[in-house]
């Protein structure tokens, strides 16, 4: 019931719409009630409306506004690629972009496999059936 | 050449004494090669090869020289030529232009006017092959008896039609043309490398010209239609050699061999704006 994830100076948000869409993003500093200022490793630090934000589970120790260099360094520490590729919902968005970008010849090799998967699955299941029955 | 323009003289210039004041200005129609004096070195190049001169009259904006008439005259030097030749610019005998033969006056004019067609300079030549379709391409085709089929791309034709193998053995689509329009390129691509394909181009597939036979009874158009229907053997052994190199080289991917076996078809969820073929 209560909030678990604040809009604070250091949260790691996703970016739901727009240029940036699907980007991990550090909320450096709050402008007004509805927007935040922003950074990324890999962005140029610009302001961003918070409807735009999905705010994750990670937050960074920074000061309010750091530099590019202190960003960085503070992102490396708190290792947040690692820490959101191992979340569930970073792996979530990593098998989509998988799926997304399949080959119609990975999508047949992928057919194939999960039909000999879901055989042994059947096989297994008929011996356990024929032990119990 | 140009025309005389008489300006307005403004006060400053009433005031001040210009040397100008008494002349009109005269304003020349731009006619950019003689104004500005590009190219007009032709004249003065001895018949013998020169580099083509660049202008010696730089731009200041278009259609604006540097330099005047008068200065360009000077630098081109034809004061120099035309000394040089005693005062007159050298000319140069008109070729004798051969008689042309006399023309006979038309037998008939027609009473209205013929209209000409217009010029048409456009050139035939095969379609522009996407940039995903290269030799060895796996297509998917999606139209005719083998809709579904996914194929392999052996080259294009002048007419512009793809030629494409099942491989015959692997999928029952024989040596084909098809064309670019009904055609999905997948990404991947077979080593196409040990096929010879240079001998075979739109006549090889076109129909073939039937001797014509008088029109006889009944039975005798039943024994040359039975005749037609089977393939001539050459054919059958050109199919061969072609998937001979082909086979091998699928058989060396994993998997490869029944994916062009199997038919592609949209199932549920699939969206085809979205999917990456």
């Amino acid at each position: 019931m209560p909030f678990k994830r604040y809009v604070e100076i250091g949260r790691i948000a996703l970016v739901n719409y727009g240029k940036d869409y699907g980007k991990l993003v550090v909320i450096v500093d709050v402008i007004d009630q509805n927007r935040a200022l922003v950074d990324s490793p890999d962005m140029v630090r610009g302001q961003m409306n918070f409807k735009r934000l999905t705010l994750t589970d990670i937050k960074i120790d920074i000061n309010r506004v750091p530099n590019k260099k202190t960003l960085i360094a503070a992102m490396e520490a708190a290792d947040v690629k690692n820490k959101w590729e191992k979340s569930s919902w970073g792996r979530k968005l990593i098998v989509q972009k998988k799926r997304a970008s399949l080959n119609d010849f990975d999508r047949f090799k992928i057919m194939l496999a999960k039909i000999k998967k879901a055989g042994v699955v059947r096989q297994e299941l008929a011996k356990l059936k024929k032990e119990t029955a | 050449m140009g025309t005389h323009i008489t300006t307005q003289l403004s006060t400053y210039s009433q005031t001040h004494s210009f040397h100008l004041i008494s002349k009109p200005i005269r304003v020349s129609f731009i006619s950019p090669p003689h104004f500005i004096g590009a190219k007009n070195h032709r004249r003065s190049m001895a018949p013998k090869d020169r580099k083509p001169h660049v202008s010696r009259n730089p731009e200041l904006i278009r259609g604006v020289g540097k330099y005047s008439r008068s200065k360009m005259y000077h630098k081109r030097g034809l004061w120099a030529i035309k000394a040089k030749n005693g005062g007159a610019f050298p000319k140069h005998e008109k070729k004798a232009v051969a008689a042309a033969p006399a023309e006979k006056p038309p037998k008939f004019y027609p009473a209205d006017d013929v209209k000409k067609p217009l010029v048409n300079k456009r050139k035939a030549r095969p379609t522009k092959l996407r940039a995903s379709i290269t030799p060895g391409t796996v297509l998917i085709i999606l139209a005719g008896r083998f809709k579904g089929k996914r194929v392999v791309f052996l080259k294009q034709l002048t007419s512009g039609l793809l030629l494409v193998t099942g491989p015959f053995k692997i999928n029952g689509v024989p040596l084909r043309r098809v064309n670019q329009s009904y055609v999905i390129a997948t990404s991947t691509k077979v080593d196409i490398s040990g096929v010879n394909v240079e001998k075979f181009d739109d006549k090889y597939f076109g129909k073939k010209v039937e001797k014509k036979t008088k029109k006889g009874e009944g039975e005798f158009f039943e024994a040359e239609k039975e005749e037609k229907n089977t393939l001539p053997q050459d054919k059958k052994d050109d199919q061969k050699t072609v998937d001979a190199a082909l086979i091998a080289s699928i058989e060396s991917v994993p998997d490869l061999k029944s994916y062009l076996g199997a038919r592609f078809s949209l199932k549920a969820g699939m969206k085809p704006h979205e999917l990456v073929f």
